[in-house]
């Protein structure tokens, strides 16, 4: 750490047990203004504010009523229904192959993720199986995505305490990785990049060279991030031991993702019941000790550099070779088929008429997104639709905890634990 | 009816001309000033924002057409940028804030969902903010790129400059029927 990094720097004239002297803040106590014995206390009245939906904080579109008594939090009651888009009912609607965009369109900054949960699950359900390449690409662009999503709450996060500069360094940062992913799927922010059976294109010439590139400057601004932040004395006020969630509490509240594992339980899906290609890699899943927001920021930074990791294991790894299935029930045949075969003109037409034919039956298929467990429950009943489909969100138990978890801190924590939980509108909502 | 005086030329008595070139010279300069000052309201709702972000921060940076300063607060703020999709519980809320926000505002549809209701063409969304709010720019895409979202930006300061903008404006304001508390 340089001695020129303003906030970063060790100040050897701090008071000890500051920041600045490069101590983290003794632990365990909740600190607040009022709690020293010189304290007055002002009466206060007991009042209920209303947060959102259209406030900076609620992010659009949470409606939190707050019963505050001066600024404790009693009691709070979210409201939610302001995105209800339809997912479910909307999948019902349209061919298995037609369901992606709307998969893209649940957690907005990780749409891969979505797409491969979506269509492992009719995978699972046809008992496809998919070349190998077509599973490191859905690997690496998953990963990428998972970078995204942490870059995205990391910089939204600060932003919210008031570091700008994080943001822009974030929202840079994710900037170069979506002009990748544009390269790829043609898309900025709602890549649609898996099929079933495999994946929509090949990387494109030199897309690896670049893309190992643009790791290397995420690393660096991620480095950076974290100079501004890990010792930064306001994020950590704010952050360190607020919303704080112990592990029975996580478990029993059915928290998965970065938010379970921040409180000490080490839950991981991909190493749990790997999926794709996870065996194959070396990676490490991050546990915290604390379950505080902070606990979850630093769970973010560590994810990025292990998923920074197995992308680059992933292209070591990968050999030449089909992306997709070459079952013309399942997938559509190349372009020269269709327009000089009578074989390929009726595949076309029946995938894109009719939809693909999935075996009747239920399953129920999860996979580890951004925020946490991805799970697709779907019913088919071998018609071209899906007869039912069937969501759980990453986001839904975590928010559904926010008045637990902030019952009894300040309004002000609100704020970094409504962020740290990484709440997404289109997945919570449906 | 048309009667047959509409097609007779108006007389313009001189003391007339003279203040309607007074007029337009506070309106040309007026329209000059807001056109370079417009403070958002980014009213976010969904998928769009990320994109919303982008076209805020660093590398496309609103903020050098003078137009992109977000107020988080609907009464300091004179563009209302709608961005996601807006469904009927959240309708209402949009109302609201645009009633609330002070005279001269203009709105801008940022992403298909809130130009058209996108591909939501389902119970809960509504099909299109101009359903309920008047609308002065649409910006095509789902989402739309930065660079489009900045075109719809330049297009808006044009058709700024080419309102007509009084000092004081007498015009009774605009009642949207079946408002919220109506
Ligand atoms: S236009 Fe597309 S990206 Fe924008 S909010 Fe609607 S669905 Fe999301």
């Amino acid at each position: 750490m340089s001695e020129a990094k303003g906030v970063g720097g060790i100040d050897p004239r701090a008071t000890p047990g500051s920041a600045g002297a490069g101590e983290r803040p003794p632990m365990g106590t909740v600190s607040r203004a009022g709690d020293g014995e010189l304290y007055a206390p002002m009466p206060s009245k007991h009042m209920v504010i209303n947060l959102g939906p259209s406030h900076p904080a609620m992010h659009g579109v949470t409606r939190a009523v707050v019963e505050l008594n001066g600024e404790i939090i009693e009691e709070m009651k979210l409201d939610i229904g302001f995105l209800h888009r339809g997912f479910e009912k909307s999948c019902e609607n349209v061919t298995w192959g037609q369901v992606f965009p709307y998969t893209d369109r649940l957690n907005y900054v990780s749409s891969i993720m979505n797409n491969v949960g979506f269509a492992l699950a009719v995978e699972k359900l046809a008992k496809l199986e998919i070349p190998e390449r077509a599973r490191y690409l859905r690997v690496i662009t998953s990963e990428i995505h998972r970078i995204c999503d942490h870059l995205t709450l990391v910089g939204a996060m600060a932003m919210e305490l008031g570091a700008m500069t994080v943001f822009l360094y974030g929202i840079e940062a994710r900037d170069l990785l979506w002009d990748r992913l544009a390269e790829l799927c043609g898309a900025r922010l709602t890549s649609n990049y898996a099929r079933i059976g495999g994946v929509a294109r090949d990387m494109p010439e030199g897309w690896q060279e670049k893309t190992l590139k643009v790791l290397d400057r995420v690393v660096a601004i991620r480095e950076e991030i974290g100079q501004l932040l890990n010792r930064n004395r306001i994020f950590i006020d704010r952050c360190l031991n607020t919303g704080k969630v112990s592990r029975e509490d996580a478990l029993e509240l059915g928290f998965t993702g970065p938010c379970l594992r921040a409180s000490g339980e080490p839950y991981d899906i991909r190493k749990a019941a790997p999926y794709l290609v996870y065996d194959r890699l070396d990676f490490d899943i991050p546990v915290g000790s604390n379950g505080d927001n902070f606990d979850r920021y630093l769970m973010r930074m560590e994810e990025m550099r292990q998923s920074d990791k197995i992308i680059r294991q992933c292209f070591e790894q990968m050999a030449p070779g089909e992306i997709i299935v070459q079952d013309f029930r399942y997938a559509l045949p190349p372009k020269p088929l269709v327009y000089g075969t009578i074989e390929g003109v009726m595949a076309h037409f029946k995938l894109v008429m009719e939809g693909i034919k999935v075996p009747a039956g239920e399953v129920y298929s999860y996979t580890e997104a951004a925020n946490g467990e991805l799970g697709f429950y779907v019913v088919s009943d071998g018609g071209g639709r899906p007869y039912k489909l069937g969501l759980r969100a990453p986001g839904w138990p975590m928010l559904a905890a926010l008045p637990v978890m902030t019952k009894g801190s300040l309004l002000s924590d609100l704020i970094p634990t409504f962020d740290s939980i990484n709440m997404i509108g289109g997945e919570v909502e449906q | 009816m048309a009667s047959e005086l509409d097609g007779l030329p108006v007389i313009a008595t001189r003391r007339e001309e003279a203040e309607g070139f007074l007029q337009g010279l506070v309106s040309k300069s007026l329209g000059w000033a807001r056109k370079y000052s417009l403070f958002t309201y980014p009213f976010v709702t969904a998928c769009c924002g990320m994109e919303y972000m982008t076209m805020a921060s660093a590398r496309y940076d609103s903020d050098r057409f003078g137009a992109a300063m977000p107020r988080f607060s609907p009464r300091q703020a004179d563009l209302l940028m709608v961005v996601g999709t807006v469904n009927c519980k959240q309708a209402p809320i949009l109302q609201r804030i645009y009633e609330q926000m002070a005279d001269p505002k203009w709105v801008m549809a940022f992403g298909v969902c809130a130009s058209s209701g996108g591909f939501y063409d389902n119970y809960a969304t509504v099909q299109g903010i101009d359903r309920i709010i008047p609308v002065d720019v649409y910006v095509p895409g789902c989402p739309p790129r930065p660079e489009q979202v900045l075109d719809g930006i330049m297009l808006l300061q044009k058709k700024i400059q080419n309102q007509s903008h009084k000092l004081i404006d007498r015009k009774p304001l605009p009642v949207i029927a079946g408002g919220p508390g109506r």
